[in-house]
């Protein structure tokens, strides 16, 4: 996109006459480029977080038989968000006495910045990435391990000790639950070979048979233990005693009003969608979705890997792409949807009971769970995922490969089609020597 | 601003980076609120990621965050609201130790100043680095690959197309792991609550 | 400065190392709170990891360590992550012995 900007800008100036060495504008296109992906993912945490906000408050009423809001903005209350947010602006901007006020108006958005940051390297189509990065999940999973940072400065320099007990047991929890959540992610990352979300989401396309959910029990089983850990690394309900409205008053934000309060809850629906959607990836195909993103390769519909490479534009792959981006927003949606289900239905957990859950029973099960993929992936043992597989999965390559493999002013390599030779062995071994070019 | 010439991106980041670091660094030593101290010490943290990032090494980078700023900082923090009582938050260090702390920090800086610019091959970069295409997230790959279990005895492979890519780090994984696990057991032991014995009268 | 149009050396990652260990050194000499001289033995040992990613980076120079820089970068941030929490052991074991986290007031053992 940098390029195209800069194209442009030397389009315009030719046009008009000017002759003006490149150096003069040649930042503007970075600049622009990075301005619009940052401005594009922005929108999506605040709009996601708009529409959240509605969502909880229309599905919390209906499981409380009641319905929500219905007055503002039409019967079923659209622009409630829009009203709380007003209200939110015009509150008081209240520090107590006692805070620490550096911190005190520093720590939400260290909260929010944290849970933005991993916006950064989740791909949304193949190709549209804030960053390719060949460690994606790896960074993900540490960017969402940062967030704490921003609960527990809240908690102390509010100056209250309700603040305080809400910081440490959350600081706690979150911490605790990394653990598990690693073991989880660790797996579709084996079955992959890579860690790179790109490939990762490349590898389950075709038919939903090639989801890695699908892959064995094992990998089944280990999705709902990731997600019961995500559940409790965002602080969602039953895990939210950092939030505790019936204990603690509220926790940690117990003293923050007005925006401080909102960029807060910004954080929480920003980190609940990116943990759904990191789920939407690594185990139900990502944009490979209800709505059909392939086709026969001759039709050369879709954006390929080649075209990563090349950086070829078709209205046909926008589309394409476009379509994809939908089927993992509308998975991440449900994610969330599910975490609100969950929180209006199940009592909340004491701290102790949280800990219990996360070092008996998250963690060995997501042990257990890790060690049965390995084995069934080293076995071979037959998987759902071999029923109509597009693409053999070892020939899938991260970015960088297909870079390396092209000299440059070549066309890249397409990938492998499925070819009529007897099925050959996705065992972790093949994957791995795959890689070596 | 008008440049002559171009503004070269990475050292554009390095100098945002370093400053944050360097800056946040010396926060640490000079502010007395050791909770003020904690974040700066984490806003360092991670501007030194960015730093590692930018030099390429993104699995070291995406390790500084989650080990070092996640992991390790959490700890210090929990020690700091451990004994973060109204009279040790802020503790003034005497001006006569000031003083011996600086003649000894400027010191040690300029040797390490002059030693770091003195050797010719140092200070000259890469001036084709446009042209590395492949190499940006290569060692990420391998680190990770080691860690998904390359097989040791496949490192004498002679064939130089099997043999690319192929590395054998699993050891030293294999080290810290148990070492971590070690260190932290006793740790843990160190740090337990004791049991007050009652003494006889 | 030419520094913002010219590409950045190894020697520039090891002027910031540099900074980051003596900063680290001031503070372990000077701060009073046990806590304060682990952060400085923290900071030390990120100055020290830049200048092994920095030899270890593709990016900056022609013949470089490669991977075994960042694998010494790893080995010394999971080491740091040890010590950290052993060191913070001890403190806090002091600390609840003689109610004070003053290194200052360490001196039991003085003859």
């Amino acid at each position: 996109m940098a390029d195209f900007f800069n194209n442009q800008i030397q389009g315009t100036l030719d046009w008009l006459g000017f002759s003006l060495s490149p150096a003069w504008y040649d930042w503007i296109g970075p600049l622009t480029a990075a301005l619009i992906a940052c401005a594009l993912l922005l929108n999506v945490v605040a709009v996601g977080a708009l529409a959240f906000i509605w969502l909880e408050r229309k599905v919390s009423g209906r499981i409380q038989d009641r319905l929500g809001p219905t007055r503002v903005g039409g019967k079923f209350g659209w622009l409630q968000t829009l009203a709380d947010g007003m209200k939110l602006i015009t509150k008081e901007d209240l520090t107590p006495a006692a805070a620490d006020h550096f911190l005190f108006k520093l720590a939400p958005y260290v909260s929010f910045a944290a849970s933005f940051s991993g916006y950064l390297a989740l791909p949304f189509a193949v190709g549209w990435v804030g960053q390719e990065l060949n460690i994606s999940v790896f960074f993900i999973i540490a960017i969402v391990g940062l967030e704490v940072f921003g609960v527990i400065l809240a908690g102390y320099a509010s100056g209250s000790k309700w603040s305080l007990f809400g910081g440490m047991r959350e600081a706690a929890q979150v911490v605790s639950y990394e653990v598990p959540m690693g073991l989880c992610v660790l797996v579709p990352v084996v079955i992959c070979g890579t860690m790179n979300l790109t490939a990762i989401g490349e590898m389950q396309r075709g038919l939903f048979t090639n989801w890695l959910v699908f892959h064995d029990p094992f990998s089944f089983c280990v999705f709902w233990v990731y997600f019961t850990c995500a559940t409790a690394s965002v602080n969602r309900a039953p895990f939210d005693l950092a939030e505790a409205e019936s204990e603690l008053v509220a926790g940690f934000h117990t003293e923050y009003s007005g925006l401080r309060w909102s960029f807060f809850f910004m954080a929480e629906y920003g980190s609940m969608f990116l943990v759904s959607a990191l789920a939407a990836i690594l185990f139900f195909g990502g944009w490979n979705g209800p709505i059909p993103v392939f086709g026969p390769e001759a039709l050369n519909w879709v954006y390929s890997q080649s075209d990563l490479v090349t950086g070829a534009f078709r209205i046909t792959g926008y589309i394409a792409n476009l379509a994809g981006c939908t089927n993992l927003i509308l998975k991440a949606c449900v994610g969330v949807t599910v975490m609100m289900w969950v929180r209006w239905t199940l009592p909340r957990l004491r701290i102790d009971q949280v800990m219990a859950t996360c070092l008996k029973y998250c963690v060995p099960l997501g042990a257990v769970c890790f060690v049965g993929v390995v084995v069934w992936q080293l076995a071979d043992l037959p998987s759902p995922n071999d029923l109509a597989p597009p693409v053999h999965r070892g020939a899938v390559r991260e970015n960088w490969v297909l870079k390396a493999a092209t000299p440059p002013g070549l066309v890249p390599p397409k990938v492998d089609a499925p070819d009529a030779a007897p099925k050959a062995e996705v065992t972790q071994a093949s994957v791995l020597s795959g890689r070596d070019l | 601003m008008i440049l002559q010439a171009a503004i070269n991106w990475q050292s554009f980041y390095f100098l945002l980076f370093a400053f944050v670091a360097c800056g946040f660094a010396l926060a640490v030593v000079f502010s007395n609120n050791i909770v003020h101290m904690a974040f700066f010490l984490t806003l360092s943290l991670g501007a030194i990621a960015g730093l590692f990032f930018l030099a390429g090494a993104e699995f070291v980078g995406a390790m500084q965050f989650m080990i070092y700023v996640g992991g390790t900082l959490v700890l210090l923090i929990f020690g700091v609201m451990l004994t973060a009582q109204s009279k040790f938050v802020s503790m003034k260090t005497a001006a006569g130790e000031w003083v011996l702390g600086a003649i000894l920090g400027g010191a040690l800086f300029v040797l390490l100043i002059r030693a770091g610019f003195a050797v010719p091959e140092w200070n000259t970069p890469r001036s084709d680095a446009a042209s590395l295409v492949a190499a940006d997230a290569q060692h990420a790959t391998a680190i990770g690959g080691a860690v998904t279990g390359y097989r040791v005895d496949r490192l004498s492979e002679e064939n130089p197309v099997l043999r690319n890519g192929m590395s054998g780090y699993l050891l030293p994984f294999e080290i810290v792991s148990i070492h971590l696990l070690v260190v932290l057991i006793g740790a843990s032991y160190l740090a337990r609550t004791k049991k007050r014995v009652k003494v006889a009268v | 400065m030419n520094l913002i149009t010219e590409p950045i050396s190894v020697s520039h990652y090891l002027a910031v190392g540099a900074l980051l260990f003596v900063t680290g050194v001031v503070c372990m000499a000077t701060k009073r709170n046990a806590i304060g001289v682990l952060m400085g033995v923290e900071l030390v040992l990120n100055g020290a990891n830049l200048n092994f990613v920095a030899f270890g980076s593709e990016l900056l120079r022609a013949t470089n360590l490669g991977l075994d820089g960042q694998l010494m970068a790893m080995f010394v941030i999971v080491l740091a992550a040890a010590e950290a929490a052993v060191a913070l052991a001890i403190a806090l074991n002091f600390y609840n012995n003689h109610s004070t986290i003053d290194v200052d007031r360490a001196d039991d053992l003085r003859g």
